[in-house]
């Protein structure tokens, strides 16, 4: 039995402890805003922040992720107001959507450690795929986000 | 708006601080009319269910309306990207002259549906048909609900019909300037039969369509809430992982089902065949993971059957045999191309082959199975694999083993891949005898397509079946082959294969006639008499030649591609043209860099929401690049090669090219649709513009097969 702590809420899982993050908190915990795409880390449709960091749940394990701090879109903010949120509604980013909450997360944890990322930055940090091709609006939403961000 | 998620800046900023690794500490934002609006819950997060309240009122089976004046509309087609959800409640909403800001979604109810005779038309999403063939009746729904509501209004004062208006859902008795909203006079209007239907609006009278519109989905993909298929839970649920034969049409030999079984959390392991399923075995677990590590741990002998040594290879080597056999069936034979040909002084003459191609749907196939209770999800991408249903098949055949217990059944990325329903390979030989004037004098069509699995001749002959451009002598016939392989539509269906031919080898006489090709295909057109639409295709190709600067010099190593078409059917008279210039450069090593996709499109008389159709065209460069850069299905011992994503990529943030959307109005007819309708022209414009670069004629795809490095 470990103990997660998911956006703030201690979880008790009792799963094996090579079990990835990503079943845990879908099956198990039943947050089902992280996605499964692939299983290799190859797509980012799984990403969640440890500690703000963004990782590919669907290979890290769940010893991994004990004692630390996991967020997931669900809780990336109250009431879905991070900038990055905020930005992706503005430019309506999501096509069939299945990719979003992971490009998203991947965004969060980019503008936590820069702010004014530029295009060359987020191509980068951000290796997320997304199958409908949304690149060009996804860039567009984290300089959206970015400025949002910067407002006093 | 009793849905507004209200939340105080207190509980933001204890929430904030709790997630720690939640990155919005110390942000605060004020919300506006706007955000709050943005905020309002327009369509549930689980989409099956009805955001309705109690004292909602239906007003005909596609809407209802509430005491506040919000309406919820119903629609009949899946959400998977397109914008559908949005568009089918639009249609219903210009008609009724509601306040858009107002109007909620759902999805209609298919019990009802089929309870009462069909009661809404139709509840397939296919073939860009949603707004073609949505749109009379869509538009009747609203009309329909708004003369009712008007006779309610109009019986209530006591005065004539005639003299009310409405706007906004506010009908207005101008004469003595009394009002009344829609939820006031919705209970009454329930109650109202109309003697007669009324018309409905002309596209030249639409106010709401026409216009761009934020998509009423987009806020459930920024939070995690949308549900779809493999977010569906249910009480008691039990997860199958699968494994199918890899050798399609193969058969179970044995499998030792104690090593699943003594595993963690592991139900059962249970077989699955039946018609037109692939034949393999399932462990059922208490979670994903362990069904998905028991069904790995556990070894399976399969009986390859008769195909175990099919290959790719072999399949391309017998069609490029069979081009030589004159076409089993012929579909134009105009003048004496054979003997132009034989007579003539300059022959072109190519070979173009495709390869099989996957659809890699961005969720991985499942079906969540809880008796037959059917939850209308949000589907993570479609792209035509959708509709074949086999998943559905194979997890009722494991789900009737299970005692009755719910089952989810997810196929993994590589399952998901290595058994779908694939774009057809195809090979084609075209020819054509140039005269004094570089223009065709006569021009034959042969192809070989591995369709004969599905549909059959309708795919081979899209694109290919009436040539726009003008050419007196002319032949085109086909054979159809059947493969072990299971085929289907994939975006286009037909076209995206049929295009590359037809627009590269156009491509390839303007070359060999010395003409740029634009000028080209445009004197060609100009010529064809006989071709109802070449008027509106010169507009369309006029457009893309301007908005991407065709004709300008350009450096070595850069080239422009150009391609046209209509998505013509046999089957029905709509068409959408589409052009689209590639612009891109290809380095001394041989990578290929598109820099700019130029695509015009027709948009007939209107586009029901510009919004969504701009995204569909985004989409369709997205996938066509990735076709043509790297995509292929091969098959090997009778098996798919590719599994995952780094064997079958898709296309990454880094590649995606400037795309310039052109909308035109070209024809005076609605058009066929949109959502498949531009990327048919994508291989060939990037073809013809690597040609236009560096000189190297590509008639074979994907292009990481060619060796593309050049000397100056």
């Amino acid at each position: 039995m470990l103990s997660l702590r998911v956006n703030g809420k201690a979880y008790n899982v009792d799963v094996e402890p090579e079990t990835p993050l990503l079943w845990a908190i879908r099956d198990t915990i039943g947050l089902t805003g992280t996605k499964f795409g692939c299983g290799m880390a190859l797509c980012g449709a799984c990403t969640v922040h440890l500690d703000g960091k963004p990782v590919r749940s669907c290979v890290t394990r769940i010893s991994q992720a004990a004692g630390r701090e996991i967020t997931t879109i669900e809780g990336l903010s109250a009431d879905a107001q991070h900038p990055a949120q905020i930005a992706w509604r503005e430019g309506d980013v999501p096509e069939c959507g299945y990719c979003q909450s992971g490009q998203i997360m991947a965004a969060a944890a980019l503008l936590a450690k820069n702010p004014h990322p530029t295009d060359a930055d987020i191509h980068r940090e951000i290796t997320n795929l997304c199958r409908c091709g949304t690149y060009l609006r996804i860039r567009q939403a984290i300089h959206r986000a970015a400025e949002l961000m910067a407002k006093p | 708006m009793k849905a507004t998620r209200g939340i105080s800046r207190r509980d933001f900023v204890v929430t904030t601080l709790a997630v720690g690794g939640g990155l919005a500490l110390g942000f605060s934002f004020p919300k506006n009319d706007a955000e709050r609006a943005a905020l309002a819950v327009r369509l549930s997060g689980r989409p099956w269910e009805s955001l309705a309240g109690k004292s909602d009122v239906e007003v005909g089976p596609w809407l209802m309306i509430a005491p506040d004046d919000t309406v919820t509309i119903r629609v009949g087609q899946s959400e998977m990207g397109q914008g559908v959800i949005t568009s089918c409640a639009k249609m219903v909403a210009e008609e009724l002259e509601c306040d858009w800001s107002k109007v909620r979604a759902e999805y209609v109810s298919v019990n009802r549906h089929f309870r009462e005779n069909k009661v809404y038309k139709r509840l397939v999403t296919t073939s860009s048909s949603s707004v073609r063939l949505g749109r009379p009746y869509l538009q009747q729904a609203g009309a329909s609900a708004r003369e009712r509501l008007m006779a309610a209004a109009a019986q209530t004062w006591s005065v004539p019909r005639s003299e009310l208006t409405v706007k906004d859902g506010v009908i207005t008795h101008k004469l003595t300037g009394r009002t009344l909203r829609y939820g006031q006079v919705a209970e009454k209007a329930a109650a109202i039969k109309l003697p007669a239907e009324p018309k409905i609006k002309t596209p030249d009278q639409y106010t709401l369509l026409k216009k761009p519109t934020k998509l009423l989905d987009t806020p459930l993909k920024v939070d995690g809430s949308a549900t779809y298929g493999i977010d569906v839970r249910v009480p008691g649920m039990l997860y199958a992982a699968v494994k199918a034969s890899p050798v399609f049409k193969g058969k179970v030999k044995s499998y030792n089902a104690d090593v699943a079984k003594n595993r963690p959390g592991v139900h059962s392991v249970v077989e699955f065949s039946g018609e037109e399923i692939e034949t393999g075995v399932a462990v059922v677990a208490d979670s994903y993971w362990h069904a998905r590590t028991a069904l790995d741990a556990m070894p399976i002998d399969w009986d390859e059957g008769t195909h175990g040594n099919d290959s790719s290879e072999e399949f391309f080597k017998s069609s490029r045999a069979t081009l030589d056999e004159p076409g089993a069936k012929v579909v134009t034979r105009k003048g004496d191309p054979e003997a132009v040909l034989k007579n003539a002084s300059q022959v072109v003459e190519a070979i173009y082959e495709v390869p099989y191609l996957d659809h890699t749907v961005m969720e991985p196939f499942n079906v969540p199975l809880e008796k037959i209770y059917f939850h209308n999800c949000f589907l993570g991408g479609g792209f035509g694999r959708r509709g074949n249903q086999d998943d559905v098949r194979q997890a009722v055949a494991i789900a009737k083993q299970l005692g009755g217990r719910p089952v989810k059944v997810i196929w993994s990325r590589e399952e998901t891949t290595r058994h779908g329903y694939y774009r057809p390979m195809r090979v084609s030989r075209f020819r054509a005898a140039l005269g004094p004037d570089g223009m065709p004098a006569a021009w034959t069509t042969r192809v070989v397509g591995m369709d004969e699995n599905y549909p059959g001749d309708e795919q081979v002959l899209r694109g290919l079946h009436k040539l726009p451009y003008f050419v007196p002598n002319q032949l085109f016939d086909y054979h159809l082959r059947k493969t072990h392989v299971p085929t289907g539509p994939w975006t286009s269906v037909g076209r995206s294969q049929n295009e590359f031919f037809l627009e590269t080898f156009v491509d390839e006489l303007a070359h060999a006639a010395g003409q740029d090709p634009y000028h080209y295909r445009r004197a060609l057109l100009e010529a064809n008499a006989e071709f109802p639409f070449a008027k509106a295709w010169i507009r369309v190709l006029g457009a893309v030649a301007e908005k991407s600067g065709w004709g300008q010099k350009l450096p070595a190593g850069t080239g422009m591609g150009i391609a046209i078409g209509d998505s013509r059917r046999l089957s029905r008279t709509e068409i959408t043209i589409c052009a689209v210039v590639a612009t891109l450069s290809v380095s001394k090593k041989g990578e290929v860099r598109v820099e700019r996709l130029d695509v015009a499109m027709d948009t007939g008389p209107f586009l029901v929401n510009p919004l969504a159709a701009e995204r569909q065209v985004e989409m369709q460069v997205a996938m066509g690049l990735a076709a043509v850069l790297r995509q292929e299905i091969t098959i090997e011992k009778g098996r798919v090669v590719q599994a995952n994503f780094d064997t079958y990529p898709l296309l990454r943030a880094t590649e995606i090219p400037d795309i310039k959307v052109h909308f035109v109005r070209a024809t005076d007819d609605p058009i066929a649709g949109i959502g498949e309708e531009a990327i048919g022209w994508v291989a060939p414009a990037v073809c013809n513009a690597i040609f236009a670069a560096m000189g190297k004629r590509i008639r074979s795809l994907p292009l990481k097969r060619h060796d593309l490095s050049w000397h100056s």
